[in-house]
């Protein structure tokens, strides 16, 4: 530029925002005020169309025919797709193939997409899709997990982790109980349905507007599903009205449908899914089927364990294998199980292909070991609080049955602390003599631990880059590949570069993540939105910083240690220069003043071969404290409180975590008690809407929560300021409140027998808890 | 042609499908796009907006509203105001708590709820500002990030910091409770809108002309809050050739006690006759804080809730234990049937073509009666009955001399239960005689099992209802026998 903008120094003063003080959400105001933008909110570009699908009515079947006539005839429709009239690849799957864009011949679920509408109007589109008429052959359809497993049906091989001699352990043990479980699945209800908005280039490439969680993933299919070298497309994420694993993969056939109809229209094509269009078309959280075989002494000390976790992956594989293997590496949670196996298996049906969803199977595998905890301590007459902390990992009991080192152990002290905190044992204390002579109403009590492992587990996805640039009026911008579905992650990394700095944070700005700025980005996932982009934007800083200095040292004649960033200034030896006039400065010497910068977790690797290795950089710990109170009349119940404690190392913003906390509970919470999934014994998906599909409500949230966290508790790992992840690992808090309700249903026996509960435990599943308890007392009496 | 204000500007809308949500009208005619589509079945708030209803006083009453089911014609002469009209720096104290207390992530909730937060704060003096008020006016806006904790904070905050804005700002009328000058101008006389390719959308004011449009269209179907209708339109994708209004015919909005009846008009919301219906039987109250979400309530009527026949409809079977009476007015006159000869089968009625529901007349309360009313459902607040369970009873002596139990959810539609009925007439009181009413009742209902409960839980569950209601009537005043009156 020729002419500098007005230098206006920023007084000096203690740099406001900084990493580690309660910033709000970059968006804030704009979202409270309705001026944030969502996919269906950008200005519309002239001649745009609006796309809708035609999906199939039958689970599992061959298509004879298609008439399309009708679907062509409706007025405003302007183009109508198939299979054949896809240019480049068919297949879109992310990891293995078996996701073709729309169906060709073979349907798999009722919902699969099999042909694509262009119309002038969005009602037109759908309307025009519900035209079509289709002859099926059906064929054989599988729908649960317990038909795939008797058929021995997988998307992916079954996999096994093993130490020592689990069989052994078990037959020598001198207790052993067998248990089995299904956890139910759960719809991401993201507030914001699926969406994209696509338009042609001048290049016939395209540029995609799309709330996806993984921008370069949705780049990399456009480009395959139209046949051209991926730099002729580019796609941008501003913000996603939700997205919690739901727009991992399931943003990218929208993009590549509409991609499709903008290429064979030319015409700008938005595709914005219906709630129940998205509710039956998109993947889901896996429900599982899950077994338990433990031994464990006197004392309730585990000696060996045999685990079975089974996930209804639907028809394709998806990210299921690692789901499934996720899963597999929390099928401990927070325990030493000594002697173990666990064994995943992939099971295929033909329901639609369930997804990423915070926690990533996580949740399912940990159900599966808390559910035996609980029934150790029945067994025992013990607490099962006791049982839990017994078995918790410490030194010398402290390697993973897939052979990572647990090194930083938070929880012993963590749950001491949440149990002196929530009044535990005293509460216990009232809890069981309200029970004695409450017959109606039961109050339930339980306290859980969380372990969560943080890295993705396939290794080449831990990488970032991110783009700071410096202006000349002292204006920063950070561009990363990470997305902002509302979990902060932009203000968080912006307090990076500001605390690099050591400006306001008023100075930085986060732009929207576009794949021509970034390239080749990871999804923001795993929980690593933080952990991966926080540290490429340092990366970044410090490169510029590295120049900065060597310019100051030189120009002002100082060495490079007598060089400080400050209070919004810099400290030149015994000078302190605004930042703004310092940044002028550098760039009249011609000093680059921006940067790329890049990241990759160090430590990792796993070996699926021998089901060992370290696929976790570190782990992220939490615990939870709930109380219920149940009617066994009616199965109905409320949770009446909860404490949580939990560890995010150094937090970068602690009420952005405490935000993450509360929230990923409450959506646990949800999971585990009301939110149900119905599906119909041909598979078709019953729920499909916010009236049948209940997630928590404001009254939901516990009257008294009280939620802290874990104070000094640095995270050992050189992750960015020492903090550790936050996005996933709450949801699994929520264990607490079914372990609560089993807790309540279990007093109607005095705590001697315990209740089989499965999850969702919907009031009609509770009710059969307290029916079965009561069956159990009844023939307790008859055999006295 | 329609009139009505958008934001304090006045807005006339001709030519347009009356099929039009509100909220697609303001999405795609007016390029307001703060307020969101969730769900468009009125389940999720995030398209919450707040209309201002003259009533024939002159008083306005403001009312968040689910503008994704409410018909676009419904606006005739109201004041619609969306978060558009809150654009403004300084921020209402809603918009400031909902900052300071990081109540919103992802921020697309965020408007219905800024929106519904700003209809309780313009109420507050009527309502109340308690928590209780912050969780009826929430009850209808699901947010899947928060938690919801940090925007009772939020809300908390807002509702103790008074809004003084100034006189052109768009919502300004809000704080004042008169109404803006505009509206007064907009004529208050029956409207018609149609599209041009056909569908049509009257709104007469007098019930002559209502009963003239049904004589004249017997096709038509009539609305009243369209909370329920609407769904046609929505989720079903039907087009509506023609829409008859009921909700400005002032005689079946009107709801007063006439001798020893309680007459609710077919056309008066929940949230209109709750107060009346609970002063005099408060088994209603907390039946009616979980029916629907406040949002519904605003807009749902007795009459259509009872026109719509649904098996799972709340009110039908209280009224139905009451022995109500239902009016029904049309070109032959007026007629009376009880609610219970109403439902002749599964989304059947007695209407016959060209009649509406002009009212309901709900009997009061005689010596010895007791009331209690159940509502069964998966999540506690704004969700569709499993189960209801509704029973008067006269208990004299100890002994039931007579009672009418009736139930929701467990056939084709709302029904009475005679030979659990039976099993208690003149029995004592107690427990022996509940439990064999409850064995009874098995032999009344063959419930059927979908999304919302199975055949086994519906059997079970209504059995231990009546155990509830003899619980109930022997407790102590205060002591908790549901979890909803557990603090």
């Amino acid at each position: 530029m020729r002419k500098l903008p007005l230098n206006t120094p920023t007084p000096a003063h203690s740099a406001r925002g900084l990493a580690g003080q309660s910033a709000h959400h970059d968006s804030a105001w704009k979202h409270v005020s309705g001026q944030a933008r969502y996919i269906d909110d950008l200005p519309t570009p002239e001649r745009l169309l609006h796309a809708a699908v035609g999906h199939s009515e039958q689970a599992h079947a061959r298509i004879l025919s298609m008439d399309l006539e009708a679907v062509r005839q409706y007025p405003g429709v302007v183009a109508v797709i198939t299979a054949k009239d896809v240019p480049g690849h068919l297949d879109i799957g992310p990891v293995f193939p078996g996701d073709p864009v729309l169906a060709d011949n073979l349907v798999e679920f009722i919902g699969q997409p099999i042909f694509a509408v262009a119309a002038t109007s969005h009602d037109a589109a759908r309307k025009a899709a519900r035209l079509a008429k289709v002859e099926y052959e059906p064929l054989d359809a599988v729908v649960t997990v317990e038909q795939a497993l008797d058929k021995q049906l997988f998307v992916r091989p079954s996999h096994t982790q093993q130490r020592g001699e689990p069989d052994q352990a078990l037959s020598e043990a001198p207790n052993r109980l067998k248990g089995e479980q299904h956890v139910g699945g759960q719809e991401h209800f993201y507030l914001e349905g699926q969406a994209c908005m696509v338009e042609p280039t001048e290049d016939h490439g395209m540029f995609v507007h799309t709330s996806s969680q993984h921008p370069s993933e949705v780049q990399k299919l456009v480009a395959e599903v139209l046949g051209l070298p991926i730099h002729e497309v580019q796609a941008e994420v501003r913000r996603m009205g939700g997205g919690f694993g739901g727009k991992e993969t399931q943003a990218a056939p929208l993009a590549c449908v509409a991609a499709l109809l903008a290429n064979a229209t030319h015409q700008p094509v938005k595709f914005r899914l219906s709630r129940p269009d998205d509710m039956v078309q998109t993947g889901k959280r896996h429900d599982f089927y899950n077994t338990y075989d433990i031994g464990f002494d006197d004392d309730g000390l585990i000696q060996g364990a045999d685990i079975m976790v089974a996930g209804r992956c639907g028809y394709s594989p998806d990210l299921s294998d690692a789901i499934v293997d996720r899963a597999m590496f929390h099928a401990d949670n927070a325990y030493y199980l000594d002697q173990a196996r666990v064994v995943g298996h992939r099971c295929k049906t033909h329901t639609v292909s369930n997804t990423a969803f915070r926690g990533f199977g996580g949740p399912q595998g940990m159900m599966i070991i808390e559910q035996a905890m609980d029934d150790i301590a029945r067994h025992l007459g013990r607490d099962p609080l006791d049982i839990r902390k017994l078995n918790l990992y410490r030194p010398g009991r402290d390697i993973t049955h897939y052979g990572q080192t647990v090194e930083q152990h938070v929880l012993t002290q963590l749950m001491e602390t949440l149990e002196t905190s929530a009044d535990y044992r005293q509460r216990r204390a009232e809890i069981t003599a309200f029970n004695r002579s409450s017959p109606v109403l039961k109050r339930g009590l339980a306290l859980t631990p969380v372990k969560f492992g943080i890295s993705f587990t396939a290794k080449h996805l831990n990488q970032a880059g991110a783009l700071v640039h410096i202006y000349t009026d002292g204006s920063i911008v950070v561009n990363h590949g990470g997305t902002e579905m509302g979990q902060g992650l932009y203000i968080k990394v912006a307090q990076v570069v500001a605390s690099a700095f050591q400006v306001d944070l008023a100075k930085v700005k986060a732009s929207a993540t576009r794949t021509d700025k970034v390239a080749n980005t990871s999804p923001t996932a795993a929980s690593s939105g933080s952990d991966l982009n926080g540290m490429a934007a340092l990366d970044a800083c410090e490169k510029i910083l590295e120049a900065l200095v060597a310019f100051a040292a030189k120009h002002w004649a100082v060495s490079p240690d007598e060089v400080s960033f400050s209070d919004n200034q810099v400290i030149i030896g015994g000078l302190a220069v605004p930042w703004e006039t310092f940044i002028q400065t550098a760039y009249m010497n011609r000093i680059p003043l921006w940067s790329s910068g890049f990241y990759a977790t160090p430590k990792i690797h796993y070996d699926p071969e021998t089901g060992t290795g370290r696929p976790f950089l570190y782990y992220a710990n939490g615990a939870a404290c709930s109380e219920v109170v149940v009617d066994t009349l009616t199965g109905e119940y409320r949770v009446m409180r909860t404490d949580i404690l939990h560890d995010v190392g150094r937090s970068l913003n602690p009420e952005i975590d405490i935000g993450q906390i509360e929230g990923g509970f409450v959506q646990g919470m949800g999971w585990l008690t009301t939110e149900e999934l119905v599906y119909s014994d041909e598979g078709r998906l019953l729920t499909t809407g916010p009236a049948t599909y209940k997630i928590p409500a404001v009254s939901d949230c516990p009257p008294d929560m009280r939620v802290d966290l874990l104070p000094e508790s640095p995270n050992r790992e050189a992750t960015i300021f020492h903090s550790k992840a936050v996005g996933e690992p709450p949801l699994m808090l929520a264990i607490a409140v079914w372990s609560a309700l089993r807790d309540a249903v279990a007093s109607v026996t005095d705590y001697r027998f315990s209740p089989p509960l499965d999850a969702p435990a919907t009031p009609e599943r509770v009710l059969a808890a307290v029916t079965a308890s009561q069956a159990w007392l009844n023939e307790q009496k008859e055999t006295a | 042609m329609i009139e009505f204000l958008v934001n304090g500007r006045i807005e006339k809308v001709d030519q347009v499908d009356p099929n039009l949500s509100i909220l697609e009208w303001l999405r795609t005619k007016m390029r307001l796009t703060g307020t969101k589509e969730g769900c468009a079945s009125g389940d999720c708030g995030a398209c919450t907006v707040i209309t201002g209803t003259p009533d024939h006083q002159g008083n306005i009453r403001y009312e968040a509203i689910n503008s994704c089911i409410s018909l676009v014609g419904s606006l005739h002469g109201k004041e619609l105001i969306t978060v558009e009209a809150f654009q403004q720096e300084t921020g209402h104290p809603v918009q400031r708590g909902m900052m300071e207390k990081h109540g919103a992530q992802c921020g697309f909730c965020t408007p219905g709820i800024v929106m519904s937060l700003i209809a309780l704060h313009a109420n507050k003096e009527a309502t109340g500002q308690g928590d209780d008020q912050l969780l009826e006016a929430l009850s209808g806006n699901l947010c899947r990030c928060t938690g919801y904790r940090p925007i009772m904070a939020a809300g908390r905050q807002a509702l103790v910091q008074e809004w003084t804005p100034e006189a052109d700002h768009p919502a300004a009328a809000l704080s004042s409770g008169t109404g803006s000058p505009e509206l007064s101008a907009i004529h208050r006389d029956s409207i018609t809108l149609t599209a041009p390719d056909g569908p049509r959308y009257d709104s007469p004011v007098s019930l002559e002309e209502l009963r003239e449009l049904r004589r004249a269209f017997p096709d038509s179907r009539l609305v009243a809050g369209s909370t329920d209708l609407a769904l046609e339109i929505t989720q079903q994708l039907k087009t509506l050739d023609h829409l008859i209004s009921v909700e400005r015919v002032a005689e079946l909005k009107a709801y007063a006690r006439e001798g020893d009846e309680l007459v609710l008009g077919a056309a008066a919301t929940y949230q209109q006759f709750h107060k009346a219906l609970c002063d005099l039987w408060p088994a209603f109250d907390a039946m009616l804080e979980r029916l629907g979400s406040l949002q519904i309530r605003n807009r749902g009527t007795v009459g259509g809730n009872i026109a719509n026949a649904s098996p799972i409809g709340d009110m039908p079977p209280a009224l139905i234990a009451l022995d109500a009476t239902l009016v029904l007015d049309g070109p032959d006159g007026e007629r009376r049937l009880p609610v219970e000869d109403f439902f002749h089968g599964y989304k059947q009625t007695d209407l016959k073509a060209g009649e509406f529901i002009h009212s309901v007349r709900v009997p009061v309360p005689k010596t010895h009666e007791q009331l209690y009313i159940y509502k069964i459902s998966k999540r506690l607040d704004d969700d569709i009955s499993a189960v209801l369970g509704a029973f008067r009873l006269t208990v004299e002596d100890g002994v039931v001399a007579n009672c009418r139990l009736a139930f929701g959810g467990m056939a084709a539609t709302p029904a009475r239960a005679p030979k659990a009925e039976a099993a208690l007439t003149g029995q004592p009181w107690n427990d022996d005689s509940v439990t064999a009413a409850m064995t009874a009742l098995a032999g009344d209902f063959t419930p059927m099992s979908d999304v919302r409960a199975s055949a086994t839980y519906r059997q079970q569950v209504a059995g231990n209802l009546l155990r509830r209601a003899l619980l109930s009537s022997g407790a102590n005043p205060g002591e908790p026998l549901m979890v909803t009156d557990y603090a």
